[in-house]
């Protein structure tokens, strides 16, 4: 929470009437245009292409569908800025609102893809049979009960499609399409601290609130669970028949888009490393963001813990209301978060200004709720009696919890300690605004080297970006399947 | 089992932590500053830094480490450190970063012996700084797109709508800012604001010079507005980024051939005024200046009777515009710009 004070009060710092001033111009206006547009647009391709991919892969006889399914989660594992570069690399000019909203299309659309075709693997067909009985024909009984029952995993894909997009700096930027991340990073390099900078962060905040109340009143009250008993059944896979090729050729053609480009176009430039203006050093840069990664992950699922634990045990309105904060702080731009811990270091902590630690607790601000899913999901699946068991035959309550409860929930802590070390391993925004003088991350050499378009530079530190970001495909894979019926 | 699982995870975290604080075998700061070395804050290019570092150690054993960093953001963060800031010696590519911590009151004098080397026209009238290197503006033009005798007389004359699509320029940059603080200085504000506007609504936005280079040389533009030694140094080098491209010089005085004086200053809080003044002064020296000539760097040297690289034209024949390094700046140039709706 403390983010959105710092950055709000250093916004009105200059007075209601200087803020107002700053926001109520026309560069405004452009970036506002630009970052709607830009969620719009790619918001509906992602809802378009994830829910069409889901239903091809999921509920009809297209051939393969075990690989498509790695196929489209497989590009959450190249981040959206070393997709863009891959693009930008292999097509001259390659710019604008087209080219942004292609490549965050591609990047993102596995976050609708995922929740959906889990949802439609599971889901019990009798509603659909009843409306098709009733004289609904297939299209229209999609339309009216499948897209329906399909509105809550829809919308959180969708959720989680616009904040990245709000939050996306490095793709936006080597695309020359300028939103309010974009425009706060410039601000900085130009002004250190200024104003206008936190004043567009406010709105961009502003932006991201928006988005998560409109999630949250399109989710409505309706009831998605099956009523009555009996058991659901497995629902029939439709036969494409004549349909099959022109499937197998939409599909391939999204996977050829979404994971070979990005493949050949790195590939090629990795073996062009020899035309580098910059020596590549990748040592130090593993060595830092391994470091790095590591530590944050670590600090973020052991202070994520005792909140987990409270909300799975104790739920009470505190615990609530500590989880709902954490969400919207990690909601939150990596820039905004960024620019606040920068004002409190400077103001009341010097001495951390551009140390480890401040870039640490800003990982752990924007990657909490990660690491809180499944610590939480792992601490409500061991029964609590089975701690009292352990009392009973004479442990004390910690030896007990030690000794019995911990290790059960290990293996979920550990899920959510990948995932937030992943999502460090490649952060880039705040790692810009925060790493301390002479750390290079792979995320910010990657960066330099390919801000002054040196490609052949900057393709390893890219092929380093999605070695270590490929284990996230594998995860989210595993927890998919794993997904219990709604 | 927990033993084990623990001790894992604290020699995991052991490691990180140890891992995280290497570094490598340059002069730049990792983690914290050394009080025993004399530290720089550099926003000049990172291998021309390390070269004057290095020569400077050799000659004085006086230890030097780095933090890197750009002109504006620079400039402004030594500002927010204030008295406490752990600079001693302050380096920028363009003058007007140098301008804003002078205008703060925390430089100190340079010594006269370092300034009466520099060439008059590279020394600010405060002597609170010195010109320690220059470079020029310069338009780079791909032939195949637009003819030289088709090519703008003025750099003012980009705004003229039949240029419009054709131009872009790093307008994010402190190299730019610099650029148009020149043109305030010559044309004066509204000719400025009428000219930002031109460059919102006809030219091409790119991250940095090199990236402008680039598009000029693969198409995507016509005209790029940049410093000469980018130019310079890939044509040095496989041509892999200027191959198709030539250079056009605005000359006659016209803020377009403005030349940008990198700056040198000593930082009034610092606690190693002799060791920092040295530093001023060896990079200033013929030594100093003879590496803007052997590094590759390409930049122009600023000490009296040294030579630049052979592969330039003289600074004098670029008939820079006559302008007070000391009097461009930097806010204003931000205001008009964040006005024109490109910041």
């Amino acid at each position: 929470m403390l983010p959105l004070l710092v950055v709000a009060v250093t916004a009105l710092q200059s007075g209601p009437a200087e803020a107002f001033a700053l926001v109520w111009r026309p560069r405004v206006a452009e970036l506002l245009r630009n970052t709607v547009s830009l969620v719009v647009l790619t918001g509906t391709l992602s809802a378009v292409l994830g829910v069409g991919a889901a239903w091809l892969v999921e509920r009809t006889a297209l051939p393969g569908a075990g690989l498509w399914r790695v196929a489209f989660v497989a590009p959450l594992a190249v981040p959206a800025f070393v997709n863009s570069f891959a693009w930008a690399a292999l097509v001259p000019g390659f710019s604008g609102l087209g080219g942004a909203v292609l490549v965050t299309t591609l990047s993102y659309f596995p976050f609708v893809f995922l929740p959906v075709a889990a949802l439609l693997r599971s889901t019990d067909p009798g509603l659909e049979e009843a409306a098709r009985s009733l004289g609904l024909g297939p299209v229209r009984t999609f339309l009216r009960v499948g897209l329906a029952q399909l509105r809550p995993a829809l919308l959180g894909g969708l959720l989680l499609v616009a904040l990245h997009l709000l939050a996306e700096f490095g793709a936006l930027e080597m695309l020359r399409f300028p939103t309010f991340t974009t425009a706060i990073l410039d601000q900085y390099e130009v002004a250190f601290d200024s104003r206008s900078g936190s004043v567009l962060a406010l709105v961009l905040m502003g932006l991201a609130v928006t988005v998560l109340t409109l999630e949250m009143l399109a989710r409505g009250r309706t009831r998605h669970a099956r009523v009555g008993a009996g058991s659901a059944r497995r629902p029939t896979r439709a036969r494409l028949g004549a349909l099959t090729v022109p499937a197998l050729l939409a599909t391939g053609g999204l996977a050829v888009l979404a994971v070979g480009v990005p493949a050949w176009s790195i590939g090629t430039w990795l073996t062009r490393t020899g035309e580098a203006y910059e020596p590549v050093v990748l040592g130090p840069a593993v060595r830092s963001t391994l470091g790095l990664a590591l530590v944050a992950a670590l600090v973020t699922t052991v202070a994520t813990f005792p909140a987990a634990w409270l909300l799975a045990r104790r739920r009470s309105r505190f615990a609530v209301l500590v989880e709902r904060v954490t969400y919207l702080a990690s909601s939150l731009p990596g820039v905004v978060v960024a620019l606040a811990l920068i004002a409190l270091a400077i103001g009341y902590a010097r001495p951390l200004y551009q140390t480890a630690p401040v870039l640490v607790l800003a990982y752990a601000v924007l990657f909490v709720p990660r690491a809180m899913v499944t610590t939480r999901a792992a601490i409500a699946a061991v029964p609590p009696e089975l701690g009292d068991a352990a009392r009973a035959l004479g442990d004390g309550p910690l030896r007990a919890f030690a000794r019995v409860q911990l290790p059960l929930m290990l293996r979920g802590t550990m899920a959510g300690f990948a995932l937030v070390f992943i999502a460090v391993s490649t952060e880039l925004t705040a790692t810009l605004l925060l790493a301390p003088t002479g750390t290079q991350t792979l995320a910010t050499a990657f960066w330099s080297a390919s801000s002054s378009l040196d490609y052949a530079a900057a393709a390893p530190y890219a092929a380093a970006l999605v070695v270590l970001s490929a284990p996230l495909t594998w995860l989210l894979l595993r927890s998919g399947r794993e997904e219990p019926a709604t | 089992m927990i033993p084990r699982r623990t001790l894992l995870l604290a020699t995991v975290a052991g490691a990180a932590l140890g891992l995280s604080g290497c570094g490598s075998d340059s002069l730049e700061a990792t983690g914290d500053l050394d009080d025993g070395k004399l530290t720089i804050y550099s926003a000049q290019h990172k291998n021309l830094t390390e070269a004057w570092g290095r020569a400077f150690q050799d000659e004085t054993g006086i230890e030097v480490q780095v933090r890197y960093g750009n002109d504006s953001s620079m400039g402004a963060q030594i500002v927010q450190e204030g008295q406490a800031s752990p600079a001693d010696v302050f380096l920028t590519e363009n003058s007007p970063a140098m301008t804003t911590v002078q205008n703060a009151g925390m430089l100190a004098e340079v010594a006269p012996a370092t300034l009466e080397r520099v060439e008059p026209r590279f020394v600010p009238s405060t002597k609170e700084w010195t010109g320690i290197a220059a470079r020029s503006t310069v338009l780079v033009y791909n032939p195949s797109m637009i003819s030289e005798d088709e090519l703008p007389a003025s750099i003012m004359d980009l705004a003229d709508p039949r240029y419009a699509g054709q131009w872009s320029a790093a307008a994010g940059g402190a190299d730019f800012q610099a650029i148009v603080s020149a043109i305030l200085q010559v044309e004066g504000a509204e000719q400025t604001e009428a000219w930002l506007k031109a460059l919102k609504s006809d030219a091409k936005v790119y991250q940095n010079n090199i990236a402008t280079m680039k598009a000029v040389n693969e198409g995507q533009s016509a005209m790029g507005i940049i410093y000469h030694y980018y130019w310079y140094r890939d044509q040095a080098l496989q041509k892999a980024s200027s191959g198709n491209t030539a250079l056009h010089y605005f000359r006659n005085e016209d803020p377009g051939a403005f030349v940008s004086v990198s700056g040198g200053g000593v930082l009034r809080s610092s606690a190693k005024q002799d060791q920092a003044q040295r530093f001023l002064a060896f990079v200033t020296s013929p030594a100093g200046q003879e590496i803007l000539r052997t590094e590759d760097v390409k930049e122009y040297a600023v000490g009296t009777g040294d030579a630049s690289d052979p592969a330039l034209p003289t600074i004098a024949s670029l008939q820079p515009p006559d302008i007070d390094p000391f009097t461009l700046e930097q806010q204003k140039v931000i205001d008009l710009m964040t006005q024109a709706g490109l910041l």
